[in-house]
């Protein structure tokens, strides 16, 4: 494992936070997933959260992005208190969101879920309808950007690769992405060169002065692009660290929960 | 789709796709087919007088009542949902406008956007039912389906006391300028104009043989127009394949799921309001049995028309060619000399035919592995 030098990284911007959350809670039923988790991400850097299959991330995140309403905890947007009602609220205040599982319908090309909820329309009146050439460019050149050609833009997304149907993904979240960015797990179908680019491209949209929220369980890639690192596990958070402070065999030891791993490493006689 | 920037490559990867290959991937190109060749079978097997002028107004009649439907009931199947209460929502809106025209003597200026009204409110009734409780649509409409028949009996017998018809449409709604929208024959003119250079069959007296377009059959080919842009040319459409395709992703994505769908159920009650509008105008009373069994038809002219039963895939322009099918098949065989009753028979066929081809023409479009 090296710790790398790839991206530039300043010290953590300390300006207020876009989105601050305080002691989440999202119970189920009788399943509590989140027991009360404090995150928040400001202008400008890449807020990596990490932990075990099942920690709480994609539940955690899903508050933020209006999915969940949270059980207990308060959200603040930009200093005000907020609860978002829909995805679709989180999206008009500027929050987008590569889900897990994507939210791609695979009967529909890639044009129309590229823009699904937020379609550009020209015209007006009766005859305001999609602006569809502008869709298909777009579409093109988001995915162009992100070192994928392809092939025709309303080629259904059914028929895309795993990796080119979660870089349609990221590319539509980075476009729509005005204030705040949220990657869960983006790169888990995604080849090298591909990872790389998306890496690249978080490092850009936090030089806008995006927030980032990177899930990731590649400690590696986390300390790529991270700024500062949270740890959550079994529905709290172990702690945040800033990068600089925090090694990545410590990273990785909070992350799968210590002990255990330190055994595996001892067992298999090298680094896992 | 052509690039200009100039680092555009063409895909080495991307064979060239032939006109036929685009085409097999539209959904209403079942449909399409399924005109063609029942065309060639009456073609051969009918009396030629099935495909003069009056005898196409003939079939087309009927195929425009069930294809106003029909559109309704594809939006709503694109969109994820059924809707089996349409056949029992044209008798029980039926009853509302003939009651607000006879019972009450509404002029048509207030009883048809009163029976709009009323009809979206049961459509919307439906949709939040289906949407609160999470419940398959097909369970809470098949309800529907029992409660609003039993209801328009209920209510016919309360209005007429005691009978099942309610009369006197006709006279009713006599001399009412709205009147001609909704009834009767449209650009009567332009087939008299016709008539008169001998461009259409004419009567020994000169009069046209069709003595204009029936309005249903103006309504369907609009609706079926706007249908279509809607799906393909706005945002709405857009969120109708989502909502069907997936809704949870739809959801994800910030399209308005919900509203959709229940936006969905009123216009397809709404499209059953008019088809009970514009056929009890015509008949001038309506009865019990108005539209009796229309949702199965609705529905199997929609699948015809290329719609996926688990929702997210279909057209508008399929369940248009679809209706036409009906229409002709179900006039069409009285034109032959076959028993008429082959026409279920025919019907089930053409239904299991479409399934199957849908279900490989989705897979075709998926790539599904
Ligand atoms: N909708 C749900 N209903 C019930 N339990 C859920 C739901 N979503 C998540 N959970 C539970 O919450 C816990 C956290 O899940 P998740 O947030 O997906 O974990 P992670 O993304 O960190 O792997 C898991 O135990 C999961 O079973
Ligand atoms: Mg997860």
């Amino acid at each position: 494992m090296t710790d790398d030098t790839k991206f530039h990284h300043g010290d953590a911007p300390e300006t207020a936070p876009i989105v601050e959350m305080k002691n989440i809670e999202k119970h189920f039923g009788n399943i509590i997933a989140l027991a009360g988790v404090s995150f928040d991400v400001r202008p400008g850097e890449c807020h990596c959260l990490l932990g075990d299959n099942g920690a709480g991330k994609s539940t955690f995140i899903k508050t933020m992005s209006g999915v969940h309403k949270p059980t207990k905890g308060e959200i603040h947007f930009e200093g005000r208190p907020m609860s978002f009602d829909s995805p679709r609220d989180a999206m008009e205040a500027g929050i987008a969101t590569v889900f897990q599982d994507l939210a791609m319908i695979p009967l529909m090309s890639v044009t129309r879920n590229f823009f699904m909820g937020r379609e550009p329309t020209k015209g007006s009146g009766p005859f305001k309808r999609m602006d569809v050439d502008r869709m298909n460019q777009t579409t093109m050149d988001g995915m162009r950007s992100m070192g994928i050609n392809l092939r025709a833009p309303d080629q259904a997304v059914g028929t895309l690769s795993g990796g080119e149907r979660q870089t349609v993904a990221i590319a539509r979240a980075v476009h729509f992405g005005a204030k705040v960015l949220i990657l869960d797990e983006p790169t888990s179908a995604l080849g090298v060169r591909q990872t790389s680019n998306v890496l690249a491209t978080i490092d850009k949209v936090r030089k806008q002065g995006i927030g980032v929220v990177f899930i990731s369980h590649n400690v590696r890639h986390a300390l790529a692009v991270g700024d500062r690192f949270t740890v959550l596990n079994r529905g709290k958070t172990l702690g945040t660290a800033k990068r600089g402070d925090i090694s990545p065999e410590e990273l990785q030891d909070l992350m799968a929960g210590g002990q255990e791993m330190a055994q595996l490493e001892g067992s298999l006689g090298g680094t896992v | 789709m052509t690039d200009t920037t100039p680092q555009a490559v063409v895909d080495e990867r991307l064979k060239s796709e032939s006109f036929g290959a685009r085409l097999m991937k539209r959904p209403e190109l079942g449909a399409i087919a399924g005109v063609i060749l029942v065309t060639i079978f009456f073609l051969i097997t009918a009396d030629p007088a099935m495909f003069t002028l009056s005898g196409i107004i003939n079939f087309m009649t009927p195929a425009a009542q069930l294809g106003i439907l029909a559109i309704g009931a594809a939006m709503l199947m694109i969109g994820g949902e059924f809707d089996l209460s349409i056949g029992s929502m044209v008798a029980f809106s039926g009853l509302f406008f003939a009651a607000a025209t006879v019972t009450f003597g509404m002029p048509l200026i207030v009883a048809i956007p009163a029976t709009f009204l009323f009809s979206a409110a049961v459509g919307s009734l439906n949709g939040f039912i289906v949407i609160r409780s999470g419940l398959p649509s097909f369970i809470v409409t098949l309800a529907f389906l029992f409660i609003l028949r039993g209801l328009s009996l209920v209510g016919l017998k309360l209005a007429t006391g005691g009978s099942t018809q309610l009369r006197g449409v006709r006279d009713a709604i006599e001399g009412d300028w709205l009147a001609p929208i909704f009834s009767g024959d449209a650009f009567g003119g332009m087939f008299a104009w016709l008539a008169e250079r001998g461009l259409v069959e004419t009567f020994n007296n000169g009069a046209p043989k069709v003595p204009g377009l029936p309005i249903e059959i103006v309504w369907f080919v609009i609706i079926a127009l706007l249908a279509t842009w809607v799906l393909l040319r706005t945002p709405a459409g857009n969120w109708i394949f989502a909502a069907g395709g997936d809704a949870n992703a739809a959801t994800n994505s910030g399209v308005p799921v919900r509203r959709v769908k229940i936006s969905l159920f009123m216009v397809t009650a709404c499209c059953a309001a008019l088809v009970a509008i514009i056929t009890v105008m015509d008949a001038g009373s309506t009865d019990a049995r108005r539209g009796f069994q229309k949702e199965f038809e609705a529905i199997i002219a929609a699948v015809i028309g290329g719609c996926l039963l688990t929702g997210g895939y279909g057209s508008a322009v399929g369940a248009f060619f679809g209706a036409i099918i009906f229409g002709m098949v179900v006039i069409g065989l009285t034109y032959t000399g076959f028993d008429q009753d082959w026409f279920q028979v025919f019907l089930g066929g053409m239904l299991l035919i479409a399934v199957l081809f849908n279900n490989a023409i989705r897979k075709r479009v998926t790539g599904e592995r």
